[in-house]
């Protein structure tokens, strides 16, 4: 067994609640990523979140974000980067580029 | 993700079964495959499958994003002794989930294995509770074939993806000879590495754990010969 949590086993129990659910996964990555492509990170309507797709770099946009997937049921796909003129607020300080999908469930 | 396909992914990693979730890029239509035969992109999952890494797949205009899952490995260490002390947390420390089983209540101590999952039974009894599987590797390590022997048998019936035994060239032939007795075809037996690790000249007990974590890693990741 392991001690981190399970963001997919998550993501099904808060849909169950009925809380309003994104996924948010790498599917992409570039350089030095902190997180593995298949990382997950699970949002509620609230902005509760579990697991991660960086090491706390961009989760905070992520978040962001998936407020607008829950609200339209519509996917979208985020690409964060330190190239990005926005580097220091939600770039990767470690020099890489990620891509990550955000879709709702349920 | 619908909620029916993530309870479908859910229940297959609960009970250890390898699933991919193939997103097709744009517009985010999703399904949920056990098995690569049979898929539009079989060729692509086959090989996610192999090698545990999830991909976007470029066809064109059209994408899809592969995302595996596999079951964690496991390895089951059948023998609370020396090796056995410095392999657990080499394997640990690989992220493996480890198990050691030895029915000797002496060897196998809370003291001796601090932090490791420890059983203290007959392998013929713990080892089928346990549900070994081809994402667990076994190595038996204590050299009694009390014990060694019916953990090998169902180590190899469960089609473990390693399964490795201590002992010399000698003891393997007469180890050969008892599991032929016992009803084990040649070519189940040729599957058990023994002498156990990879020939490094491993002396130490700690050496010895570590010719054997490479010979696992091998055994995982090289890719399986046509």
């Amino acid at each position: 067994m392991t001690a981190s949590p399970d963001p997919l086993a998550i993501a099904e129990a808060w849909a169950r609640e009925g809380r309003g659910v994104a996924l948010a996964t790498v599917v992409e990555t570039w350089g030095s990523a902190p997180r593995p492509v298949g990382s997950h990170l699970v949002i509620d309507r609230d902005g509760a979140f579990e697991g991660s797709v960086s090491g706390g770099c961009v989760e905070g946009a992520v978040v962001s974000e998936a407020a607008e997937v829950i609200e339209t049921g519509r996917p979208r796909m985020l690409e964060f980067g330190v190239a990005d003129e926005t580097a220091w607020e939600v770039g990767l300080s470690c020099g890489g580029r990620i891509r990550v999908f955000v879709e709702q469930v349920g | 993700m619908r909620l029916d396909l993530l309870a479908a992914l859910n229940a297959a990693r609960a009970e250890r079964r390898a699933a991919a979730v193939v997103t097709e890029m744009p517009g985010g239509a999703q399904r949920v495959v056990t098995e690569a035969a049979g898929d539009p992109l079989a060729g692509p999952l086959a090989k996610a499958f192999a090698s545990g890494r999830s991909c976007m797949i470029d066809a064109g205009e059209r994408s899809a994003f592969i995302n595996v899952h596999l079951p964690a490995t496991r390895l089951v260490i059948l023998g609370a002794v020396h090796v056995g002390q410095t392999l657990a947390p080499i394997a640990a420390a690989l992220d493996y989930d480890v198990t050691v089983v030895d029915p000797r209540t002496a060897f196998a101590t809370a003291e001796r294995f601090s932090g490791v999952s420890l059983v203290a039974d007959w392998p013929d009894r713990a080892l089928p509770e346990m549900r070994l599987d081809r994402y667990t590797a076994f190595a038996a390590l204590t050299h009694d074939p009390k014990i060694d022997d019916p953990g090998l048998i169902e180590a190899l019936r469960a089609g473990c993806f390693y399964v490795g035994a201590l002992g010399s060239r000698k003891t393997h032939a007469a180890r050969r000879e008892r599991l032929l007795a016992a009803g084990l075809a040649e070519a189940e037996i040729d599957r058990i590495k023994a002498p156990i690790g990879l020939a490094i000249g491993a002396a130490s007990p700690a050496e010895i754990a570590i010719s054997i974590m490479a010979e696992i890693t091998a055994e995982l990741r090289r890719p399986v010969a046509a």
